[in-house]
């Protein structure tokens, strides 16, 4: 095409112009967009470079290390990690289904249902250590302590609104004459989300469910204010537990090189896990847009 | 509705015949009146659908047809703000009684849409789905009845052999025979038919309105189109409607070849609309 055009006479002079300035800002389009990949790229090089180096099989069998010493690994805050995201998510995902049904399908028309999205907006974009604070005062102060619970609680708080919107947004995308075909049948209501609207936006929630389970995996905000840490392997869920990101939040700070380089590892595994779950909605996006 | 209405001799009396000479009413629809929130889209609508018969509704876009055909099944129940008043009589039933149980209403007044709705599964299931709904039957009961949806829809030769492929994977007009066979497998009395053919080619209408003819042996059946040589080839009676109003009801041929109204006449020759 663009061999097509440069062999034709500029025949009129707003026409070039505008080419030119077309190119000018394809040129600056270009740019910026290289500006902001390299960046991305520089850290993901930078995270692979250190924890590929700190990354072994000690990391995955040893518990984390007392101060000085130069071994150990991470299980215990991979384990407590995955143990706190996995509770989160099991309440926060069906919980935030649930309202995104209704607000989606029984509610569509009422007041309450845009007094409840104007809300979820706002949860949806609450800094999350303001969820962590929430969780103390709300858990951890009537509790007594800290522990794992408040910890899956606060991710929980984070996975619902995230749920919320994107159930609500893919049914909605739902197309109206699917239910109405599902209503002509004499499906109640009931059945015609379950059966029709559920299955048609499938892909889509189950998206929603993973991206929401990568936001929370690496958060630490909230987890530093629930769940605390733990040096030990403990799976008491009232007690504290260790989790990754506050482990790496801590290591980083020590002055050992060896918690150093552990921190490094931890974080290539948070990213990688959080890379998995989006390639995985990925794939799933793709097969709903595919049908 | 006031005295001096009685003594005019008004060409186009405000009720047309209620019953069609040939056949027992199958849905009667008296001084029905539709409103959009505050807009009135229908305005005192008197007919009567003969059994067993094709009746066609015609006329304008927004003359109202698609509102009063989705008035038979109570699908403007869905959304808020739609309203009927007026008698609606399916039998001795009335259609617009608020304690109506419409799931029942539904299964025996079945729908079939504009564009094609196949549910997001299999072509067995699509079928299955709806008759599992009212009967409980064993896997071969129910093999046989999908079997026999999907050869009054027309469709079974060309499925026969993929049952379970998505439902998704058919053509637009095999899908949309899918939803006539879907609509057919629950045993419905009455079947309406929304533009069923205005997504489709010519050769995917002409097998529609064949079936549609078949069909009438079984159902009492009401079409809405803007195609009025598909109204004059497959109806028994045609309706024109004009600004939420029936302007007038008859007999197919007798609309189409000696209208007495001259609105229907300018529309059906193509004067406006």
């Amino acid at each position: 095409m663009t061999t097509l055009a440069v062999d034709m006479p500029a025949v009129n002079p707003i026409y070039a112009r505008r080419r030119r300035l077309d190119i000018v800002i394809r040129v600056l389009c270009l740019g910026a967009a290289l500006f902001g990949v390299s960046w991305l790229a520089l850290i993901l090089f930078t995270l692979f470079w250190n924890g590929l180096a700190g990354l072994s099989l000690q990391v995955f069998t040893e518990m984390t290390p007392p101060p000085g010493s130069n071994s150990g690994g991470l299980l215990n805050a991979i384990v407590g990690s995955l143990l706190m995201t996995i509770i989160g998510v099991g309440i926060g995902a069906p919980l935030g289904m649930f309202a995104g049904t209704y607000m989606a399908e029984y509610g569509r028309y009422d007041r309450l249902t845009s007094v409840v999205r104007f809300i979820n907006d706002i949860l949806l974009s609450a800094p999350s250590i303001i969820i962590g604070l929430f969780v103390y005062g709300a858990v951890v102060v009537p509790m007594g302590g800290f522990s794992a619970l408040a910890g899956s609680l606060a991710l929980a708080v984070i996975v619902i609104p995230v749920v919320v919107r994107t159930t609500e947004d893919m049914l909605l995308l739902v197309p109206n004459p699917l239910r109405e075909a599902a209503s002509a049948l004499g499906l109640p209501r009931s059945l015609v989300i379950r059966r029709v609207a559920y299955r048609a936006a499938r892909a889509g929630i189950v998206t929603g469910m993973l991206l929401a389970t990568a936001r929370v995996a690496g958060e630490t905000a909230p987890l530093l204010f629930t769940a605390l840490s733990n040096q030990f392997w403990s799976l008491d869920l009232t007690s504290t537990m260790a989790n990754l990101p506050v482990t790496i939040n801590n290591f980083v700070q020590s002055p050992y090189d060896y918690w150093k380089q552990l921190a490094w590892a931890g974080a290539l595994i948070i990213t990688l896990a959080v890379l998995a779950l989006n390639i995985g909605a990925r794939i799933l996006g793709a097969e709903r847009t595919s049908k | 509705m006031n005295n001096l209405n009685v003594s005019v001799d008004l060409p186009h009396a405000s009720a047309p015949p209620l019953s069609m000479p040939d056949a027992p009413p199958k849905i009667t629809v008296r001084d029905l009146n539709f409103y959009y929130g505050q807009s009135k889209a229908l305005k005192s609508i008197n007919l009567t659908l003969g059994t067993n018969r094709v009746t066609a509704f015609i006329g304008p876009s927004g003359c109202g047809k698609s509102t009063l055909l989705r008035i038979f099944n109570r699908m403007y129940d869905l959304y808020p703000g739609q309203r009927a008043d007026g008698q609606v009589l399916l039998d001795k039933t009335n259609i617009l009684d608020p304690k109506l149980d419409l799931n029942l209403l539904r299964a025996r007044i079945g729908m079939v849409f504009q564009k094609p709705t196949p549910f997001p599964m299999t072509i067995y299931e699509n079928i299955a789905f709806g008759v599992r709904l009212y009967e409980k039957l064993s896997k071969s009961e129910m093999d046989e009845r999908v079997e026999k949806a999907l050869r009054g829809g027309a469709l079974w030769d060309e499925v026969k052999d993929k049952l379970n492929a998505s439902g998704l994977s058919l053509s637009g007009g095999q899908q949309q025979r899918l939803c006539i066979a879907r609509t057919v497998a629950v045993r419905p009395e009455v079947i309406l038919f929304d533009e069923p053919c205005s997504a489709l080619d010519p050769i995917s209408t002409a097998k529609i309105e064949e079936l549609i003819s078949e069909l009438k042996e079984d159902y009492t059946i009401a079409i809405v189109t803007h195609n009025m040589q598909q109204a004059a080839r497959v109806s028994d009676q045609t309706a024109f409607m004009y600004l939420g109003e029936l302007v007038e009801f008859d007999q197919t041929s007798k609309i189409f070849t000696s209208p007495s109204d001259r609105r229907t006449q300018d529309y059906i020759t193509g004067r406006f609309g």
